[in-house]
């Protein structure tokens, strides 16, 4: 009897534990909800109140001033760069892994490599090279360099899932007359949904969120993304904390209801491989 | 697989293209660059050899970065990864319920899906000295409030723990599947065997998932030495330089003194410290898999 007592209270402190830890991670969210929803005035008299009249037109007001643009170009720059980086990074593992071609080992450890190297060093270089292009300050200094600096970690998760599909299902296929990217598209494609889904997550985290390129490369005021827009937002409405607290939260909810609809899908392709970047 | 011999590398070409031109290019050239006084306005570079690197080490900030990306890395190890784990362990333990497990997990995970802008936008009204969350809840307790983010001693401590507040979830929530894949009947029989949960933890479940922890120990001593955004959207650097870090550094001399050749010689140490640490993963990574 005196291990079941004992075995009930840990397990009553360990949820606890879990609530409070629910808590720590929501109370900074709820206040900041709480006032988005107030006048500046009401903030400032007592930030800890209940707004007397809930005013969603904050949410309206901050869509409004602007963030509409920043959130097209934020929608615009990363569905162009997932894309890109999903196709070219299944591409590059497809090659890597389902055939027997010379100097593969090679191109794995360039490829690989490339995750070593971050973009703090290449920005300055990045910045010369993208005004001699001439393309310094379009949807494109963002996006190109959005797509390298994402291939090689995406080829990385899509190579340890690719390697684990057994080869019989291509021998059957090529049996049927298919061809290489028939076997790919109609085959590789439809079985590595798992992996598909955790990597338009975790690149779509990063490139929805993506803030150094962003910042440098993108200066007209009129193809920033949202992360940079969240800045001069502020800097525009100074002390209208109250629109600036909802455009803050515009600008986080899509991806967090992205996450809690594709959650199941997300922890299904997170095999071994290691997922932060 | 039998094709033309030239087929494979079809599929490899766009991809390795882009990573050759657009990642390392630009990473050898920032070598190159640390050698040469460079301005963004004019064409011409001066060749100054190793004068850039003189000026980098010697610079009065120069220690203040290391003790503030030192401080961030040491604890976001212990509280991350150290208390991430545990939390993980606690997830997949048997006092949580199955359905809770999912939703716990899924709420720690959220604040990492918050771009670092908003949070740090969210953070500095959080810390806001009149009317912020933080002094708004010591006022509540009668307890006085402090500057937070305007003083020069507690600004890198109160990024850190924004940090913390943002990524910890993350690694439990990795953690936590690399539990999930330890075959169960190891700890069944553990527990046959008379183990606790402690025990099973540490006997177990911890070095059946070694290679995920050291993994992320590595990604998160990496991420701090590339630390920006953070320090960028609370304090840029300040009170004074207090809570300056590498990576701000190195923004600043390129795109606010102009000093090109100072910002590639910061790239080239963070260069240095980020693929030291990367091979160690790959190694890590590697040998879990052969």
């Amino acid at each position: 009897m005196k291990t079941m007592n004992h075995h009930f209270t840990s397990k009553v402190l360990l949820n606890l534990l879990c609530i409070l830890l629910c808590v720590v991670i929501f109370a900074p969210l709820f206040w900041i909800i709480l006032n988005s929803l107030k006048t500046n005035q009401e903030l400032f008299k007592n930030s800890l109140s209940l707004p007397q009249v809930w005013r969603f037109d904050n949410y309206a007001k901050a869509w409004k001033l602007g963030l509409y643009k920043y959130f097209g170009n934020s929608v615009l720059v990363s569905s162009i760069s997932l894309c890109a980086i999903l196709i070219f990074s299944s591409l590059l593992a497809y090659g890597l892994t389902r055939f027997k071609a010379k100097g593969v080992g090679i191109i794995f450890i360039i490829v690989l490599g490339g995750m070593a190297l971050s973009e703090q060093v290449a920005l300055v270089p990045l910045y010369k090279m993208l005004k001699a292009l001439q393309i310094y300050d379009t949807y494109f200094a963002v996006i190109l360099p959005y797509i390298a600096f994402r291939i090689p970690f995406t080829v990385f998760l899509m190579r340890a899932y690719f390697i684990s599909i057994p080869a019989e299902l291509e021998e059957a296929a090529i049996v049927d007359g298919y061809n290489s990217f028939q076997i790919f598209t109609k085959i590789i494609v439809p079985i590595s949904k798992p992996i598909f889904a955790s990597c338009a997550i975790v690149n779509l985290n990063f490139v929805w969120n993506e803030f150094l390129f962003a910042n440098v490369f993108l200066n007209n005021k009129a193809i920033q993304t949202i992360p940079i827009g969240l800045m001069t937002f502020r800097g525009d409405l100074k002390i209208d904390y109250t629109t600036t607290l909802a455009g803050l939260i515009i600008a986080s909810l899509p991806l967090i209801i992205l996450f809690f609809c594709m959650s199941k899908q997300f922890v299904r392709g997170l095999t071994a491989g290691a997922v932060k970047g | 697989m039998k094709t033309r011999k030239y087929v494979p590398y079809l599929y490899m070409f766009p991809g390795l293209i882009m990573v050759l031109f657009f990642v390392y290019i630009p990473v050898l050239m920032n070598i190159g660059y640390s050698f040469f006084r460079l301005s963004s306005y004019s064409a011409g570079a001066t060749f100054v050899g190793l004068d850039n690197y003189r000026r980098f080490f010697t610079d009065d900030t120069f220690p203040v970065m290391l003790k503030n990306n030192g401080l961030y890395c040491i604890i976001s190890l212990i509280v991350q990864v150290g208390f991430g784990t545990v939390m993980a362990l606690i997830l997949e333990g048997s006092a949580i319920g199955k359905k809770m497990r999912g939703i716990f997990r899924n709420i720690y995970f959220m604040p990492s899906l918050i771009s670092l802008v908003a949070v740090g936008l969210m953070f500095t009204f959080i810390y806001e000295p009149n009317v912020g969350f933080i002094n708004s809840l010591l006022k509540a307790m009668h307890l006085p409030g402090k500057a937070w983010l305007g003083d020069s001693k507690l600004a890198i401590y109160c990024i850190i723990a924004m940090s913390q507040w943002q990524f910890t979830g993350y690694i439990t929530l990795l953690m936590a599947v690399a539990f999930q894949n330890v075959p169960e009947d190891y700890a069944e029989a553990a527990a046959i065997d008379g183990a606790g949960p402690v025990r099973r933890a540490v006997s177990i479940l911890i070095p059946q998932a070694k290679e995920q922890l050291l993994v992320c120990s590595i990604i998160t001593v990496i991420g701090a030495f590339k630390l920006y955004t953070e320090v960028y959207s609370t304090t840029s650097g300040g009170p004074g330089n207090s809570s300056q870090v590498l990576g701000l550094f190195l923004y600043q001399q390129a795109f606010l003194h102009d000093d090109l050749g100072m910002a590639a010689v910061t790239g080239v140490f963070i260069f240095v410290i980020t693929v030291v640490l990367s091979v160690l993963q790959l190694k890590v990574t590697r040998s879990g898999k052969d």
